[in-house]
């Protein structure tokens, strides 16, 4: 294999991935989600961390849902591109949003 | 003093916002303690009733979620109270709250399917707006320790919340 091959073999194996992907948290707080906005990428993992003593839910209308149970922490990996609004069902006053873009 | 207070309150729930009564009519800590509890209570047994009597998954999950989260509320006004050693004191608002909330139940208990459901949702988007009123311009704004307003903010936050899910679920049974 000549050099170039090689380098090039080694992009293939680590250049697709060159970004860890990440874990993003929200904190929810008297029923705020804060940072209220969030950018992400495929890959990463929204963690919310419930400090309220309420349930909530992660929800987009027509999309996923999370259950955030009180004092406790939920995650979800993104899983494709898209930009949504999101809320909790519990407590519709509660308002997200995530972008995430292709890695 | 009870006239007046039952006025005041009459104010609150009927005109939601209207800017409210002279200082001397503020209700003291103690007071805005036991009405807070109170306003809870109310919901959660009129989420009880639900429970018990609709066969609408619905209206039975919501009715679940405010027993759930008035509990969850009412469970930290207690641990306050007991934190800041203040006895909560009943009052006239409290006593007309309880009152018209009697009512509500009685007219609610006899009724049942479609209507009961309609009839109670209705009154949960009614009563958590009148409540709304209460702490956005009475009870709040009356309260004098820190932690106890900081607690009704998070109360108004939740029933804010609510009302809107109640109005959702109004939207759904039409
Ligand atoms: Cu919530």
């Amino acid at each position: 294999m000549s050099k170039r091959q090689l380098w090039i073999a080694l992009v293939l194996v680590f250049g697709t991935s060159p970004v860890q992907a990440e874990t993003i948290q929200v904190t929810i707080d008297k029923l705020v989600f804060s940072p209220a906005t969030v950018e992400a990428k495929v890959g990463d993992t929204i963690k919310w961390v419930n400090k309220d003593v309420f349930a909530h839910t992660a929800t987009v209308k027509g999309g996923w849902e999370v259950m955030i149970p009180p004092k406790a922490t939920a995650s979800l990996t993104l899983q494709k591109a898209e930009a949504v609004d999101y809320f909790c069902r519990f407590h519709p006053n509660m308002k997200g949003h995530l972008a995430v873009t292709a890695p | 003093m009870f006239t007046r207070h039952i006025a005041a309150l009459a104010t609150v729930l009927l005109m939601g916002t209207a800017p409210l009564a002279q200082a001397a009519d503020k209700p003291t800590d103690p007071q805005i303690a036991h009405i807070a509890y109170t306003a809870g209570t109310i919901d959660i047994e009129a989420a009880k009733l639900a429970i018990k009597t609709s066969k609408t998954k619905e209206v039975v999950d919501f009715a679940k979620d405010m027993e759930r989260d008035h509990e969850a509320v009412n469970k930290q006004a207690l641990d306050l109270v007991k934190k800041l050693k203040v006895t909560p004191e009943d009052n006239a608002t409290s006593q007309a709250l309880s009152a018209a909330a009697k009512e509500e139940r009685a007219k609610l208990a006899k009724l049942e399917g479609a209507a009961f459901d309609k009839a109670y949702v209705e009154n949960e988007v009614a009563y958590h707006k009148q409540v709304n009123g209460a702490l956005e311009t009475l009870l709040i704004p009356s309260a004098s320790n820190a932690e106890l307003k900081s607690l009704l903010e998070t109360g108004l936050k939740i029933f804010q919340g609510h009302e809107q899910h109640a109005e959702h679920v109004a939207g759904m049974l039409k």
